[in-house]
C-alpha cells in the first residue's frame, strides 16, 4: 500500500523526439528563443524535478494528439488529473502528440525502463508495441485503450468506451432538433470508439426519426482539420442543420457549423467552448472511473489482466449539457429517457 | 441521380475543390521558384505550420484577419532566409537540411501554441468578397467567385509567376542557375544571390499558405498541415517546375478530395470504401506525376549546391 498523504503532485510534459530536434535546429538557426524547458520535458525523468520520493505515484501517459485537443487525448489528460487531484502526492508525465507510433513505442519503453509505476497507451494503434514491450517489464502495470485486449498479459490492463451509448442519446436529440430531417456525421477511421460513437449516433437518430438521414463521412483522416471542414460543408450542401463528429480534427467541423448556423454535438470532451451557441451537448468521457479500480487492483498486488469499461450506467460517460443553449424541454426530457433507457438495459444501441 | 447531384451540391462541391487547392497552390508556386534554381526545400510544411501558427496567434491577440496574414507572411520569410543560409551559404545537402526545418516548425508550432495559447481557441475567418457580376453567374458565379480575397490572390499569383519566370531578367536568371549554374555565374550572374532570392520567396509564401489555411479555419491544431508541404513539393514535380502546371495540380489535388467527401456525404460511396476513397487523391496525384516526369526534365542543377570553380 503506498501512502498518498500530501498533494505533492507535479507534472512533467514530455514530447516526441522531434520536439527536442525542433529545439536543437532553434539554436543552430537562432530564429527564435521560447520555452523554459518544462514542456519540452526531460528523458531524465529519475531527475529531481519528476520525483518527488519513494512514495510518489508515477503515472504517464503517451496520446496521440495534443493534450488539450478538446477530444481524445484531453479526455485521458483530464482524468488522470482527477485522480491526482484525489490521490495527491502523484507525479504526471505526459508525452503527446505520437501519431507516429514508433514514437509512442519509444516512450512507452522509455517510461517503463525509468520505473513508472503506470504507464497509459491511450490509442488503440499502440496495441501492437505495447504487447511487444509489456513482457519486458513484468512489475510495471500498463492500461490500453481504447480497446477489449490484454494480450493474455497479466501486466496490461485495458479500457474501452462504449461511445454507442452517448452517441444514441445524441442521435436521439440531433432527430429531434433538427428541421430538415438531415443529419451530417463527421467521422475519421472506421474504427474503435469513433464507429461505436457514430453507429449509436445514427441508431439513435432513426429510433427517434425512422425518416430521417443520416449522411456519414469518415475523412480518413484522424488529424485533417481542413478534410474535416470540408466534409462539414458537403453536409451542409446536402442539406444537413445538425452535424456531430468525433476525433480531433472536428474542430475544422465545428467551426463550419457554427459560421452556419448549424447544430453541434460535441463527444470525448465538452466542446462547448468552440462555439458556445450551437453546442448542443457533448458526451464527456471519464476515464477516472477505470483509473481509480486499476490503482485499487495495483494496490492489492493485481498488475492486469482485466478490461475496462465507461458507460452511461457507471458514469464513464456523462453527457453534458450546454447551458448556454437553450434545448427545448422535450428535447431534454426524449435525451434522459434514452440514458436512463440504455441505463437499464431497456434500450438496445445496436452494438 | 439528378436529385442527389442539385446545383447546390455541385456549387459546394467545386468551391470545396477551390479551397482546399489554395493552401497547395501558394506554397507550391513558392517551392517552383526554389526548385527553377536549383534548391529543393523540403521544409515546407514545417515553415507552412509556423506561419500557421504566428498567423493564428496574430488574429487570436489582434482580431484582424490581415495583420494575421502579414505575420504569418513574414515569418515565412524569416524561416525562409534561415532556409537559405543553411542551403546556400552553408551548402547543406538540401534533403536532409530540409527535414531540419520541418521538424523545427513542426515541434515549434506546436510547443509555441501550447505555451501560448492552450486549448484551441476559434478566430475569426476570412470575409467571403463576392467579385460584382461575376459572382452573379449562374452556377461559375457560386464555384469560383465568392470566396476569400486570399483565395483571387493565390489564383493571380499564376499569371504572376509566368510572367516572371518568362518575361523578366530575374526569372531569365533563376532558370539559367538551375539549369546550369556555372554557366550562369561566368555570364556574370551572381548564383548565390539568386538562389537566395528564391528560397526567400518560397519560405514567404509558405508562411502565407499556413497563415491563409489557419485563418480560413478559424483554428490551429497541432500539426494543422497535415503535411500539405509535402504535397506542396510533390506539386510541383507534377506541374513539371511551370505555374500553370502547378495550378492544374492543385486545383486536381483540391477537386478529386472535394468530390470523394461529396460522394462519401451522399452514401454513393459506401462507408466500407472510405478509407480506400481516401487515398483516392494522392493516387491520382502520383499516377500523372509518373506520366508528367516521363515528359519533362527537372532542372539540371536541382539539389546541387554551387561553388565557383568546382
Amino acid at each position: 500500500m503506498r501512502p498518498y498523504a500530501n498533494d505533492t503532485r507535479e507534472r512533467e510534459m514530455k514530447r516526441p523526439r522531434y520536439r527536442w530536434m525542433a529545439l536543437f535546429a532553434a539554436l543552430l538557426l537562432v530564429v527564435a528563443a521560447c520555452g523554459d524547458g518544462d514542456d519540452t520535458g526531460s528523458d531524465d525523468t529519475s531527475s529531481d524535478d519528476t520525483t518527488s520520493g519513494d512514495d510518489t505515484f508515477r503515472i504517464a501517459i503517451v496520446a496521440p494528439s495534443a493534450s488539450n485537443d478538446l477530444a481524445f487525448t484531453q479526455s485521458i489528460v483530464d482524468a488522470v488529473d482527477v485522480i491526482a487531484d484525489e490521490m495527491g502526492n502523484v507525479d504526471v508525465q505526459i508525452t503527446d502528440g505520437t501519431f507516429v507510433v514508433e514514437d509512442a513505442a519509444a516512450a512507452i519503453r522509455g517510461y517503463a525502463e525509468d520505473g513508472v509505476d503506470l504507464v497509459i497507451a491511450h490509442g488503440s494503434q499502440y496495441g501492437g508495441s505495447l504487447e511487444e514491450i509489456a513482457p519486458d517489464f513484468p512489475d510495471t502495470v500498463f492500461a490500453w485503450g481504447t480497446a477489449a485486449d490484454t494480450f493474455g498479459l497479466s501486466n496490461v490492463f485495458s479500457y474501452e468506451a462504449a461511445s454507442d451509448e452517448g452517441g444514441y442519446v445524441m442521435g436521439v436529440m440531433a432527430a429531434a432538433l433538427s428541421e430538415s430531417g438531415i443529419i451530417g456525421v463527421v467521422g475519421p477511421i472506421e474504427v474503435g470508439d469513433a464507429k461505436l460513437y457514430v453507429d449509436g449516433f445514427h441508431v439513435g437518430a432513426l429510433a427517434e426519426d425512422s425518416a430521417a438521414t443520416v449522411n456519414i463521412n469518415y475523412t480518413g483522416s484522424f488529424s485533417d482539420v481542413a478534410l474535416a471542414s470540408e466534409a462539414a460543408q458537403s453536409h451542409l450542401a446536402a442539406g444537413a442543420d445538425v452535424l456531430t463528429g468525433t476525433a480531433q480534427m472536428v474542430v475544422g467541423a465545428v467551426g463550419v457549423a457554427d459560421e452556419n448556423g448549424l447544430l453541434w454535438f460535441g463527444t470525448q470532451a465538452n466542446q462547448t467552448s468552440l462555439a458556445p451557441d450551437i453546442v448542443v451537448a457533448s458526451q464527456v468521457y471519464h476515464w477516472e472511473v477505470v483509473l481509480r479500480d486499476i490503482i485499487a487492483k495495483i494496490e492489492d498486488g493485481v498488475l492486469g489482466g482485466e478490461i475496462y469499461e465507461i458507460n452511461l450506467a457507471n458514469d464513464g460517460l456523462v453527457i453534458e449539457f450546454n447551458d448556454g443553449f437553450t434545448l427545448p424541454a422535450d428535447v431534454r426530457a426524449k435525451a434522459d429517457a434514452a440514458i436512463a433507457g440504455i441505463e437499464s438495459g431497456s434500450i438496445s444501441t445496436g452494438s | 441521380m439528378s436529385d442527389i447531384f442539385t446545383r447546390t451540391v455541385i456549387i459546394a462541391m467545386v468551391a470545396s475543390g477551390v479551397r482546399l487547392a489554395v493552401p497547395l497552390l501558394i506554397a507550391s508556386l513558392g517551392e517552383m521558384y526554389g526548385q527553377r534554381s536549383g534548391v529543393l526545400n523540403l521544409g515546407v510544411d514545417g515553415i507552412m505550420l509556423l506561419g500557421a501558427f504566428s498567423g493564428y496567434y496574430a488574429v487570436l491577440q489582434s482580431g484582424t484577419v490581415w495583420y494575421g496574414l502579414f505575420v504569418g507572411t513574414i515569418v515565412g520569410l524569416l524561416l525562409g532566409i534561415a532556409s537559405a543560409v543553411i542551403a546556400v551559404t552553408l551548402k547543406a545537402e538540401q534533403g536532409i537540411s530540409g527535414i531540419g526545418v520541418y521538424l523545427f516548425g513542426l515541434g515549434m508550432s506546436d510547443l509555441l501554441f501550447q505555451k501560448l495559447v492552450g486549448t484551441p481557441v476559434p478566430i475569426t475567418s476570412f470575409p467571403k468578397v463576392a467579385i460584382p457580376l461575376l459572382s452573379d453567374v449562374p452556377l461559375l458565379g457560386g464555384m469560383l467567385f465568392r470566396h476569400s480575397l486570399v483565395v483571387y490572390l493565390a489564383f493571380a499569383a499564376v499569371p504572376l509567376s509566368m510572367f516572371v519566370l518568362n518575361r523578366t531578367t530575374f526569372g531569365l536568371n533563376i532558370r539559367a542557375v538551375g539549369q546550369n549554374p556555372e554557366s550562369a555565374d561566368s555570364l556574370g550572374v551572381s548564383v548565390t544571390r539568386v538562389r537566395y532570392a528564391t528560397v526567400i520567396i518560397g519560405g514567404t509564401l509558405a508562411g502565407t499558405a499556413g497563415a491563409a489555411l489557419a485563418i480560413d479555419l478559424g483554428i490551429f491544431q497541432q500539426n494543422l498541415t497535415n503535411a500539405a508541404g509535402f504535397i506542396a513539393i510533390a506539386l510541383v514535380y507534377f506541374g513539371a517546375w511551370r505555374p500553370l502546371g502547378v495550378m492544374a495540380g492543385a486545383l486536381l489535388y483540391g477537386f478529386v478530395n472535394a468530390v470523394v467527401l461529396q460522394l462519401k456525404t451522399l452514401g454513393i460511396i459506401p462507408l466500407s470504401w472510405s478509407d480506400i476513397a481516401a487515398m483516392a487523391p494522392a493516387v491520382v496525384t502520383i499516377l500523372a506525376l509518373v506520366v508528367v516526369a516521363q515528359r519533362f526534365q527537372p532542372p539540371a542543377a536541382l539539389t546541387k549546391p554551387f561553388s565557383r570553380g568546382t
